[in-house]
């Protein structure tokens, strides 16, 4: 029977050749990951379900990642902090990066990748719904809570129902002026905020794979933002390339049977697409840039796992280089490696970071930052009637801070037009 | 497990995500600390901007001022209840501020999970848009057997989606209870 790369995928982990959309099935874990705001409570629901001196079922396949409330004066974020630490500890984690250490990494979806742990065939679940970030590699990747963490952490398996596969396919090369998150914005506009609940979404065609990784995780990060349970590209050279750089672990490529069947599919041509924003206050309000240009804002924000990675900021740079910004631009790395990056990546020249302080952006320390608000003294956070243009992946009323704000998810090339006009301006007008 | 749910409704609209049912400031609180634990009582859909709060007129917040339960023990709401994020605090909450049922057009898929599998609400489904049909306040009863919920207040009943697969994980109280009962936690 025919089969497509998310039933492969389920099927190895569940030790059988071929498994059914719809089914609900038992899977072993390979990766379970874990943050500073879901890992003290999945924590405690695992010490309390399976005794105060249980194990882990298999310690050096947890990945604790702090990310979410790090540079704060917060005492209860600090505390989960000390939480995180006291686990990891007794549970001899090998892989737990430390806030205020130099084994922090940043944020958990760029740093999962970054560190090797996102492995083509394999499955990964996580207790942040953007965990679905880690499809672009070939793999299974998707957010669960924290009492679904805790059986994975006692028992290394989880059930899951066999999705449908919704394929998205966008023919001819890239424009210069579009990015993934164009891309992604485009789909959600056409399904909406529910169109894959429960499905795999599969991306396909000649654009996507001549997109660097970073932003091939882009597209798959942002498939939870229609409700999908992943989002997956097959593998290739530049997949490989990645993977092989950071690890030498084994892996297993699978691939959609020609003959597989989808819910549905969608084709686009790239050429025809234009830069696009999602409007306040949901991720689906899609407008073309151009028809919504002029509308002012009062800031920029340039960030998180889906618009901070070092390709995001090469992205901006073209904009900004030699500019200056018109309304208060944050700069937020997702990664330490990314922050690094921006002090000897070049544009024309000049580093990233030399040509961001130029144009007069702020450049804060990598983590979550104000994506998702965080405490009142997160850097970036929205302030009262706040009109922001943001690289970030959701804008529901309230989500990065102020309910009355409200928030223009677009690309880094957009953000960065916006911010130098300090009103929202197609990327063209700069390019 | 008791059959019969009955309580006040309180009425929301399409795409309540989870940064609205607990605001991302409030993750810091402890879910294990019973002093802490009633500030998610407190903060529980404080996200909701009032004007959309309590449905048809608005204005209502869930959680009245000073308070850390609801006075409503049954969500009604539109398509895709609980997206975003996948904060386990959101069903949690929920609980905790009182709620024992939600019955939405869908659900997002990690809030669905979470529900069930951590026994804090029940999850139904209508395909009837009773977020039009019921007005917050209205004294409603959900059968569990017969899957059916009566609105007191009006005297009218309504059909509910059977749970279907996860009705035995509901009906253990989630799944830990689930898996011990039938022998997968060894």
């Amino acid at each position: 029977m025919a089969q497509t790369i998310t039933q492969k995928i389920f099927a190895r982990a569940a030790n059988r050749k071929f498994v059914d959309t719809g089914e609900n099935i038992w899977l072993n874990v390979d990766i379970l990951l874990t943050h500073d705001v879901c890992g003290p409570p999945t924590f405690d629901i695992f010490t309390e379900e399976f005794g105060p001196d249980a194990k882990v079922w298999a310690p050096e396949k947890v990945v604790v990642l702090p990310d979410h409330y790090i540079f704060t004066s917060n005492e209860h974020a600090h505390r989960n902090i000390d939480l995180l630490r006291k686990f990891a500890e007794e549970q001899e984690l090998p892989n737990y990066y430390d806030a205020g250490t130099d084994r922090y990494r940043g944020v958990c979806h760029i740093a999962l990748a970054e560190e090797g742990y996102t492995l083509p065939g394999t499955v990964l679940f996580g207790t942040d719904s953007h965990t679905c970030t880690a499809g672009a590699f070939g793999m299974f990747g998707t957010g669960i809570g924290n009492t679904d963490a805790a059986f994975i952490l006692g028992t290394g398996r989880l059930w899951e129902k066999v999705p449908e596969s919704m394929k998205f396919i966008f023919e001819d090369p890239m424009p210069e002026y579009l990015t993934a998150k164009d891309l992604i914005l485009e789909i959600l506009g056409d399904i909406g905020t529910d169109g894959a609940t429960y499905r795999a979404m599969e991306f396909d065609g000649e654009a996507v794979y001549s997109l660097p990784m970073d932003e091939r995780m882009t597209l798959c990060n942002m498939a939870i933002e229609a409700g999908g349970m992943n989002g997956i590209i097959s593998v290739d050279s530049v997949t490989e390339a990645y993977v092989r750089s950071r690890t030498d672990k084994p892996y297993e490529i699978f691939t959609s049977d020609p003959d597989a069947e989808y819910h549905s599919m969608y084709r686009y041509h790239v050429r025809e697409l234009e830069p696009v924003v999602a409007m306040p206050h949901s991720p689906d309000n899609r407008a073309t840039v151009r028809s919504v240009a002029g509308t002012a804002i009062t800031k920029s924000y340039i960030g998180s796992c889906t618009g901070g990675k070092l390709t995001d900021f090469l992205l901006a740079a073209r904009i900004l280089k030699g500019r200056t910004v018109s309304v208060p631009t944050t700069i937020v790395p997702a990664t330490v490696k990314v922050a690094a990056d921006l002090e000897c990546e070049m544009y024309e020249g000049v580093t990233l970071k030399t040509i961001f302080e130029d144009a007069g952006c702020s450049i804060a320390l990598p983590s979550c930052a104000a994506c998702l608000g965080g405490p009142a003294d997160t850097v970036g956070r929205s302030v009262d009637y706040d009109v922001v243009v943001s690289t970030t992946n959701r804008n529901f009323p309230g989500r990065m801070g102020s309910k009355k704000a409200g928030v223009y998810l677009a690309s880094p090339l957009t953000a960065a037009a916006s911010a130098v006009k300090g009103k929202l301006t197609d990327p063209r007008d700069l390019l | 497990m008791e059959n019969i749910i009955q309580g006040k409704a309180y009425v929301l609209g399409r795409n309540i995500d989870t940064d609205q049912i607990i605001p991302a400031e409030h993750l810091v609180y402890s879910l294990s600390d019973p002093e802490e634990v009633r500030l998610y009582g407190k903060y529980a859909l404080s996200g909701v901007p009032i004007e959309q709060a309590g449905l048809p007129e608005g204005g209502i917040p869930f959680v009245e001022e000073g308070n850390f339960t609801s006075a409503y023990t049954i969500i009604i709401a539109g398509p895709n209840f609980g997206c975003g994020s996948s904060r386990e605090h959101a069903p949690f909450a929920l609980k905790v501020a009182g709620a024992r049922a939600i019955i939405a057009e869908s659900y997002a898929r990690i809030f669905y999970r979470n529900c069930v599998d951590g026994g804090f609400v029940i999850p139904y489904e209508s395909s009837q848009q009773l977020s039009k049909m019921i007005l917050t306040g209205d004294e409603l009863l959900i059968d569990m057997d017969a899957s059916t919920v009566t609105n007191l207040t009006q005297n009218t009943t309504h059909p509910l989606k059977p749970l279907g697969d996860v009705v035995n994980i509901v009906q253990a109280g989630g799944i830990f209870e689930y898996a011990r009962k039938n022998n997968l936690m060894a």
